[in-house]
């Protein structure tokens, strides 16, 4: 080889493959399913601020009105309320138990492990619809129909499995070596829990609870069977504001969208911050 | 460690050993107090969840008028327009399963390498996923009214315009947005397991992209796939709510989860809501099985090629 | 398997390959640069061993070599052409992975196979070839197992079989014997070498063992941060490593901080001071060493001699003696503290006093480096 070969080589050229006819199928395709998402929720929120909208590329005329009659009006904060409340009774109850079971199904076999792993799985395998109607009928037979202790109840069934399924890979990923070395270096089962487990594990947590949250807030079918009309959350109301159009004007719900929507996103902001969607997801059905 | 000697070794033939303690000995089957930790959790899963199963289970065959204990199902089985819902609900899910992996797989597949807007592409996505389909069904009645901006973009095209809300398509769209991001996320999770120096190792073997795609990634992926494949069809099998705000309850949409509410929440009839609920059930389960069955019998394992 | 099968090097052109180069090539991973400005020929027949401590970039030099990763400057060429842009299924090299990736849904037998079905190879001939590879790395006994069901040094050697199956002219390996046990590890090299001479290959060979380097290669390249730091005959690069960095990753287990006291008139002579350590040693005239300047002394252990009445001598206490079997090896500590390792095989006894020497063309003198960043895990 002598220089006069680098010379006669081709000009350097950053290697970028050529889009292939799958890749652009797959862009435009993408791009369609982005545009129709994006589409539809701009909608709402453009609806919510038009003074009326019938059709059309635009509405009539734009206005902040509906907002505060939204807010004042009696269901809309109780909703809100509401769905605050069961959101973060929810995330705590499940967290409480959710994170000790995820724990010891990473760490320990013991018989009945796989029963219990079941167990967690089935309840977020199966769509609420084929338990909401019975779990109301049963809490409706306790006395517990319409109150709020219902609705954070049946929302525990579907998030408490998410936590620990969240959890157990979590704790997979710490070597027990750690564990071990605290313990040689003289921690109690309390000092290992609080000084290394915890600190350890929070990431998980934070990320297993912003996900609990995200879904109570989502939760329709659960919520709608057990709620009564001063216990329901915002989604339930929206379904009640939107199946019955002769009641409530678009706007007005229109507003309410939007002020659900601005909550969910950004549970969903902050808790992809933490943790990449699939990884959850993944440990659902192994 | 069992402790029977070898007759003729005396050697091995230790003093009978006093017993060991209970304690000890469930300690190493695993069994001691830290389990208690375990359960709360299966507490609440037992109230919540496996009870009121066998709870439902049983009001089921309590018909509210009494008499016939399996009244409820036949009922449910006896009136054409109950029984069919359950092919309405096919005719729904199946499609919008299949739609749904389909569009899903080749997006996470590339969503593998890292490129600028990764993040933002992977928000967008996910959004329906994170807001319902209540909203998502309040969003399409306005884009997707005859004089909403899909049909005006449509008749300025030359298209005449279409009815894409209050029957099958409304449901459909409305099912699939929420279903696309739901594949999207699991199948990411499986892409993203296979390990991208299987890949490399097959290129240096002579393998082109083509055959890459179908001899390593393709059998690696077909699990996934069918996981996927599966909880999309057992979710779009108990659509709901787009199914009334978005669909034709009374006819094209009448799916199973429509006759559970009407029973449940407009007669108040849990017994009858509680069998159609356990026929749903049942189906869900013979579709998971029956699917996850097939996916066992194909190959099942790490998607790593070694070490690391 | 004969050295002639035509279906070698899928896609390449049949004649046989001279030599494969590359050239200022820097591959940057965001903002932190994996290799820089490097060159590495591999000709034919050779056998060139890649050297350096973990991170330096040795698996990112053969990654981009095959084809696997885009280079962010620079070319490779093979016999004249320019071969960068040519993806890794065309290049038709037989690769080792660091980390196997065996596919893990194929038999240790359909593994091998691979490369050879996808160069088309009737069933019957792939099965023979697939089973002598497997004859060759002792796995013929597992050829129906999947990947997962073999333990990590069966795994690496089905690795190695199906890099060797495809018969490549070049074949890239990234520290293929790392896992195995030390007795089937000097198997295998010697395995490897014969291949190595029996098929003609060209061989560029990643590891972090010197001896496995010294064995094996015609050549060796030693790697640091991403740039070529020494290239030479095994031979070379052992007695006269280019650096201390060198010489530490070489089996030069005394490294000693030192001061230059005098340059003789022939440049190559120094005098150096370290405590109570007066040597005599050889350096490099380009390195411009003068009076005053810091250095950093490189004595292997098996130079030094104990009892030898020479230039260099020092009284020392044998601190720690170890058997070697043949040898001991033993770590003794001069009276000011400086530490120095030899090698004898006459029996010492921790404790005792011995007075130890080298020869000054041993001692080994260099520029003292910012902080010496040796390897430890270089020492053989
Ligand atoms: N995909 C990647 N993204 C970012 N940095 C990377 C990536 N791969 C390698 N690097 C970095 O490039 C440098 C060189 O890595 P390389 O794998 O080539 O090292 P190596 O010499 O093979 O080390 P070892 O002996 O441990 O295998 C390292 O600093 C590493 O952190
Ligand atoms: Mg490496």
């Amino acid at each position: 080889m002598t220089t006069a070969d680098i010379a006669a080589g081709p000009p350097p050229r950053t290697r970028r493959e050529r889009p292939t006819l799958t890749a652009v199928i797959t862009w435009v395709a993408a791009g369609c399913f982005v545009a129709v998402i994006l589409g539809v929720l701009a909608s709402v929120v453009v609806q919510s601020f038009a003074t009326t909208w019938r059709g059309g590329w635009w509405p009539a005329g734009l206005t902040a009105t509906w907002y505060g009659r939204a807010w004042s009006s009696t269901g809309m904060s109780q909703a809100l309320a509401n769905t605050a409340q069961a959101g973060v009774a929810v995330v705590v109850i499940a967290l409480l138990a959710g994170v000790p079971a995820g724990y010891l199904l990473a760490r320990r076999a013991f018989p009945g492990r796989s029963v219990v792993m079941l167990l967690m799985l089935l309840p977020i395998i199966l769509p609420p619809m084929t338990y909401a109607v019975q779990l109301a009928a049963l809490m409706y037979r306790v006395g517990l129909g319409g109150s709020m202790t219902a609705v954070v109840l049946v929302n525990l069934v579907p998030t408490l499995p998410l936590v620990v399924l969240i959890m157990v890979p979590f704790v997979e990923q710490i070597s027990p070596e750690v564990e071990n070395a605290a313990r040689v270096f003289g921690a109690n089962n309390l000092r290992l829990f609080s000084r290394v487990l915890v600190p350890l594990l929070l990431p998980g947590m934070l990320a297993a609870g912003i996900l609990v949250l995200v879904r109570t807030l989502g939760a329709f079918e659960l919520t709608f069977f057990v709620s009564a009309a001063d216990t329901q959350t915002l989604v339930v109301a929206l379904f009640g504001a939107i199946s019955d159009p002769g009641g409530v004007p678009g706007p007005l719900t229109a507003a309410m969208a939007v002020t659900y929507m601005l909550v969910a996103v950004l549970g969903l902001a902050v808790s992809l911050r933490f943790v990449t969607p699939s990884q959850a997801i993944r440990q659902r059905h192994r | 460690m069992t402790l029977t000697a070898e007759p003729g070794t005396p050697a091995t033939t230790a003093p009978p050993r006093p017993p060991q303690p209970l304690r000890h000995r469930l300690a190493e089957r695993g069994v001691d107090w830290t389990l208690l930790l375990i359960l709360p959790a299966v507490l609440i899963i037992g109230a919540l969840f496996v009870y009121p199963f066998l709870y439902g289970l049983s009001i089921s065959f309590q018909p509210l008028e009494g008499g016939d204990p399996l009244a409820n199902y036949t009922d449910f089985f006896g009136d054409p327009y109950l029984r069919d819902s359950i092919w309405k609900t096919l005719r729904l899910a199946v499609p919008v399963a299949v739609l749904s992996v389909a569009a899903a797989a080749p997006l996470a597949f590339r969503m593998r390498r890292d490129f600028p807007g990764r993040r933002i592409v992977t928000l967008v996505v996910l959004l329906p996923l994170t807001f319902g389909s209540v909203l998502i069904a309040q969003g399409m009645t306005q884009v997707f009214s005859p004089t909403g901006w899909t049909n005006l973009l449509l008749t300025s095209l030359g298209v005449p315009q279409q009815q894409f809300i209050y029957n099958y398509t409304g449901t459909f769209i409305a099912t699939t947005l929420v279903s696309i991001p739901f594949a999207f996320v699991m199948l990411m999770g499986f892409f993203g397991g296979i390990d991208r120096s299987i890949e490399d190792a097959a290129a240096t073997l002579g393998a082109s992209r083509a055959a890459r795609f179908w001899r390593i990634i393709m059998p690696l992926a077909v699990p996934g796939l069918i996981t996927a494949f599966t909880l999309c069809l057992v979710e779009a099998f108990a659509v709901f709510p787009s199914a009334i705000l978005v669909g034709q309850p009374d006819n094209a949409t009448h799916v199973l989860t429509l006759p559970i509410y009407q029973a449940a929440s407009q007669r108040s009839d849990y017994p009858a809501a509680a069998a159609i609920a356990v026929v749903m059930t049942v189906l869900e389960l013979v579709i998971l099985g029956v699917l996850m069955l097939l996916r066992n019998r194909l190959y099942r394992g790490p998607a790593t090629g070694g070490k690391g | 398997m004969s050295v002639a099968e035509q279906t070698t090097g899928a896609g390449t052109q049949g004649s046989t390959f001279g030599s494969l180069q590359m050239r200022q090539v820097s591959r940057w991973y965001g903002k932190t640069a994996a290799l820089t400005d490097l060159d590495l020929e591999l000709a034919h027949g050779e056998f060139v061993a890649l050297l350096g401590p973990s991170g330096c970039g040795k698996s990112t030099a053969l990654a981009c070599l095959a084809g696997l990763q885009p280079l962010t400057t620079g070319s490779i060429w093979r016999d004249g052409k320019r071969i960068d842009s040519l993806p890794a299924d065309k290049r038709g090299f037989g690769m080792v992975f660091q980390s196997y990736a065996l596919f893990p849904h194929l038999t240790v037998a359909r593994n091998v196979e691979f490369g050879l079905s996808m160069r088309k190879v009737p069933r019957a001939e792939r099965r023979r070839r697939a089973q002598a590879a497997l004859d060759l790395v002792q796995l013929a006994d597992h050829a129906g197992k999947l990947p997962s069901q073999l333990s990590g040094g069966q795994q690496q050697r089905v690795a190695i079989a199906r890099a060797l199956a495809i018969d490549p002219e070049i074949v890239l390996m990234d520290e293929p014997l790392s896992n195995l046990d030390a007795a089937l590890r000097i198997e295998m090299r010697t395995e490897i070498k014969r291949l190595y001479q029996e098929r003609e290959l060209s061989v560029l060979y990643v590891t972090h063992d010197q001896e496995e380097a010294l064995s094996l290669a015609t050549r060796l390249v030693v790697l640091r941060g991403g740039r070529l730091e020494q290239s030479g005959t095994p031979e070379q690069v052992y007695t006269q490593p280019a650096s201390a960095y060198v010489a530490g990753f070489m089996g030069y287990r005394n490294m000693i901080s030192a001061r230059v006291e005098q340059v003789e008139s022939d440049p190559r002579r120094v005098c150096v001071v370290a405590g109570d350590l007066w040597l005599q040693g050889t350096a490099d005239p380009a390195a411009g060493l003068r009076a005053g300047s810091e250095v950093m002394v490189a004595i292997r252990p098996e130079d030094i001699v104990p009892g030898r009445a020479g230039v260099n001598d020092v009284p020392a206490l044998a601190e720690v003696v170890e058997y070697h079997g043949r040898e001991l090896a033993v770590r003794a500590r001069t009276e000011r503290g400086v530490v120095l390792h030899f090698r004898t095989e006459k029996p010492v006894a921790a404790g005792a006093r011995v007075t130890l020497g080298a020869p000054e063309e041993r001692v080994l003198v260099f520029p003292a480096e910012g902080r010496a960043e040796v390897p430890d895990d270089a020492h053989g």
